[in-house]
């Protein structure tokens, strides 16, 4: 490999610096592509003689790798949901009939989406170092695998590229680049769409394909939207039977009834084979990529758990109450296995760069971001998906949960000096 | 009271090159050098010109600031060249050492019959002051200030450290004059920590009118700052002196002898040293004549101090005047491609306190790490990461960010005061985003030296 830096070096690395060793305007592009390839050989310069092998490239791909089973779940639960859909597999077939086929079909979904959000935000990246002569750094790596994993897959690939370019630029390189944001850049990504583009990320999108040619019946909807329903039915139903009508209130029950029955068990809900996000749906792959990150180190296991034991506070709260159906019909545990939850807490909450940054504060921050996406979810059937909305709340607060903690920190040396 | 403390947090980095428990009395050195860049923010006055003849224990320059704190010369010669950095700023004196040392004579004493002033005037006068280390600040201690106590660290936990049990062998009466000259300079205590769970020299375990406090755990537990801030927390505007338990004996030498004798013995250790064993020298030593035939390959870092902590010299560079060991390790200035050798690869070679390579299945090997940085400067983007090896109640990254902010307030109220660069080495050596980590906090230190003190 000595060969090819000895060429790099020598043959295309002049073309992208002046005689005098000055970058040329291309140069960044031309360093990121030597750095992706060879760590350089810098030594240490003062300070500590070794160094620790961890640096952000293999940080970032940790969490890509944890992402891997999630990508490669969706694609095939894509494919899954269309053949359901569309009537090509019988209902009660197992899942694994077609597998290929579904895998095939999935894959054709899929990958456009991830190339587009790569290309596209690396794209902003690479133009937005040129301009400011820095170092390109590796934030959209691991950006750039979520933001198609937090997509519908009936998303107009134009949409991806806007979202992403919104978030890269709004949400990050406006703030500074790589490790200055304030939001998270893959959630604000999807928020902006979500708020851009309503009909694109609601209704009949969970399930790739032409919806005219569902089977009778395919609502396409996700367990949230079937569980969301309920609110404006029960609503609807407390003025019929305000009114007295009893037709009314007959079909009303029955419609309710029909929605939460809509709303997948836990165990499918576990496994993944439902509507939804391309990634968030199978909470098994979510734990296996959960596992590796807390494995290595590189996610909080302190957020995510803080997140799930929120989740939990606020189903329960719920249960107890259990005003409407929606809250007596879908318990605690059923509540952070639905939708994105388990994937917001597992690799969108423990973002570094956004969470809170002390042990004390992840814990606060986690919990909230739990409790608030359940309250969300449940209170504002417009957002069924509350887990996004909550985890940005959570990003904006995260520094005010440190500055309190920190201050007390403070404060016990203040009083050591008064002592 | 004595206490014990065991901390948690931390990283006991395994190396190859240890040194063997043989002390070789090193040839006496050709040149001896003493750099006022060691002593941080010290502006030096020299008092001797080049080629004017010194004897061990002569004043070669004193402190701007501070004519009372003096710099000797460690061995008898002739002062041969004043090298000269940027702006005329003194980086070496050499001296051209005697093949036989000529000491200036004191008149020395028990310090026990002595007052506070008088030890204070011994010390600065054969020019040991300069070993007095104050906290808060990490620089040489003003001789006008009261301590509330004196911290020692009876070992050394860096990787590869020397063996303090091994040095001060046999020393033990030696020793305790120099302890009784530190009783004098407190009315507090004066502390000396050991590591728990282990047997100790009894020229340490018998010293008398000390507390010996023990301390269990990886590194930075020898760290002195460690250990003050979990036996005697320093609050502000408190001041704790700190000696290097060598820097004692010394002392000790001194009040028996009434000579300035310099000898320091020096672990010579790292991956790349053939035969790693002590070196019974002298303060500023060339280390030529020491790693002379003793390393393997050519492309080598000589390190006087530690890996953590110490200084780039080169190979007939000088013993640092804070250094008792050198180490030399393998420069790491090869690209690493990234699938055999860099960020894809499995990653065998390397060492890392996250799980993100193999190393933590193997916990007790000893690696031949190199000087590579592995990776770029990034933006601060992990969390946690610096906590789990710095076993203090302070926030490093939030304190980091008060000085590179240069908020003066923040770096108070989050505990500059109780740190040393050191203490945060460890977090420079862990970070993903290969921050300056020390460099950061000298300049903090700095700062608040300028502005506060």
């Amino acid at each position: 490999m000595k060969g090819l830096h000895n060429f790099l070096d020598k043959k295309i690395k002049p073309s992208f610096v002046t005689k005098e060793g000055e970058p040329k305007k291309l140069y960044w592009v031309y360093d990121a592509l030597e750095t992706f390839a060879f760590t350089p050989g810098h030594t240490t310069k003062g300070g500590t003689h070794i160094k620790d092998g961890i640096d952000l490239k293999r940080t970032m791909m940790m969490v890509i790798l944890a992402l891997i089973p999630c990508l490669l779940f969706g694609i095939f639960n894509v494919g899954h949901q269309h053949y359901l859909a569309t009537g090509l597999v019988d209902p009660d077939a197992s899942w694994g009939t077609e597998f290929w086929g579904k895998f095939g079909y999935g894959s054709m979904i899929v990958l456009p989406i991830v190339i587009v959000s790569y290309a596209v935000g690396l794209g902003v990246e690479f133009i937005f170092c040129i301009i400011n002569k820095h170092p390109i750094q590796e934030g959209f790596l691991v950006s750039g695998m979520l933001i198609p994993l937090v997509m519908p897959p009936d998303v107009p690939l134009w949409m991806v590229a806007v979202g992403t370019v919104f978030a890269v630029l709004i949400v990050k390189e406006v703030f500074g680049g790589t490790g200055m944001n304030i939001l998270n850049v893959a959630l604000t990504a999807r928020a902006f769409l979500f708020f851009a583009y309503p009909k694109a990320l609601s209704g009949e999108v969970w399930i790739s394909g032409n919806s005219d040619k569902f089977v009778e019946g395919y609502t396409g909807a996700t367990g949230l939207g079937h569980a969301a329903s309920t609110v404006d039915l029960n609503a609807s139903l407390e003025k019929a039977t305000a009114a007295g009508k009893t037709e009314e209130i007959a079909s009303l029950k029955t419609q309710i009834a029909g929605a939460m029955d809509n709303v997948p068990s836990m165990m499918d809900s576990f496994w993944g084979l439902e509507p939804g996000c391309v990634g968030e749906t199978s909470v098994l792959m979510i734990l296996i990529g959960a596992g590796l990150l807390i494995f290595t180190g590189i996610g909080s296991w302190i957020i995510m758990s803080s997140m799930v034991i929120g989740g939990l506070a606020m189903g329960l709260i719920f249960d107890a109450f259990a005003v409407n159906p929606y809250m007596e019909g879908v318990e605690p545990l059923q509540h952070i296995m639905l939708g994105g939850f388990m994937f917001g807490a597992v690799f969108m909450a423990t973002d570094p760069v956004t969470a809170a940054s002390t042990t004390v504060g992840k814990i606060w921050y986690g919990f909230f971001c739990g409790f608030f996406a359940i309250m969300i979810r449940v209170f504002n059937p417009a957002y069924p998906e509350g887990v996004m909305m909550a985890i940005l709340f959570m990003n904006v607060m995260a520094p005010m949960i440190d500055h309190y903690v920190i201050q007390r920190n403070v404060n016990r040396r203040l009083k050591l000096s008064k002592a | 009271m004595s206490k014990s403390v065991k901390i948690r947090k931390g990283l006991n980095i395994k190396l190859k090159g240890e040194a063997d428990k043989v002390l070789v009395n090193a040839e006496v050195p050709s040149t001896v050098a003493i750099k006022p860049p060691d002593f941080h923010g010290l502006v030096p006055k020299m008092v001797l010109k080049e080629g004017a003849e010194v004897k061990a224990g002569t004043t070669i320059f004193y402190d701007k600031y501070n004519d009372k704190i003096k710099f000797v010369s460690p061995v008898s010669g002739e002062i041969a060249e004043i090298v000269r950095g940027a702006k005329r700023r003194i980086m070496e004196v050499k001296i051209v050492a005697d093949k036989e040392t000529k000491y200036e004579a004191f008149s020395a004493g028990d310090p026990n019959s002595m007052s506070r002033e008088q030890v204070i005037e011994h010390l600065l006068n054969a020019g040991l002051w300069p070993s007095v280390i104050m906290r808060p600040l990490a620089v040489i201690a003003n001789p006008e200030d009261k301590p509330k106590a004196i911290f020692v660290s009876g070992f050394d936990s860096s990787p590869l450290a020397i063996d303090y049990d091994f040095v001060v062998h046999g020393k033990d009466s030696t020793l305790q004059v120099g302890f009784d000259a530190l009783k004098k300079l407190t009315d507090g205590k004066v502390n000396l920590t050991l590591r728990s769970g282990q047997s100790h020299d009894q020229a340490l375990t018998n010293l008398k009118g000390v507390d010996i406090n023990s301390i269990g755990g990886p590194h930075p537990a020898g760290n002195v700052g460690i250990q003050i801030h979990h036996i005697d927390r320093l609050a502000k505007g408190e001041i704790i002196w700190t000696l290097n338990l060598q820097d004692v004996l010394t002392i000790g030498r001194y009040f028996e002898s009434g000579k300035y004798d310099a000898t320091r013995v020096v672990a010579l250790t790292g991956s790349e040293v053939k035969k790693p064993q002590y070196y019974r020298t002298v303060i500023g030593a060339s280390i030529e004549k020491i790693v002379e035939n003793n390393i393997e390959g050519d492309n080598n870092r000589f390190i006087s101090g530690n890996v953590l902590t110490g200084d780039h010299i080169s190979p007939n560079g000088y013993l640092g005047y804070y250094h008792h060991q050198i180490t030399v390790i393998p420069e790491g200035d090869e690209p690493q491609f990234f699938l055999t050798k860099g960020w894809l690869s499995p990653g065998f070679h390397k060492l890392s306190a996250s799980r993100a390579y193999p190393s933590w299945l193997m916990p007790n090997k000893k690696y031949r790490l190199d000087t590579n940085a592995n990776g770029e400067d990034r933006a601060f983007v992990m969390t946690g990461q610096y906590e789990k090896v710095l076993p203090m109640d302070i926030y490093p990254v939030h304190l980091l960010k008060s000085i590179i902010t240069n908020d003066i307030e923040g770096m108070e109220n989050l505990g500059i005061y109780e740190i040393a660069p050191e203490d945060l080495a460890l977090c420079e050596f862990v970070c993903t985003s290969k921050t300056d980590v020390q460099q950061i906090v000298r300049e903090g230190l700095t700062v608040v030296k300028e502005e506060c003190m």
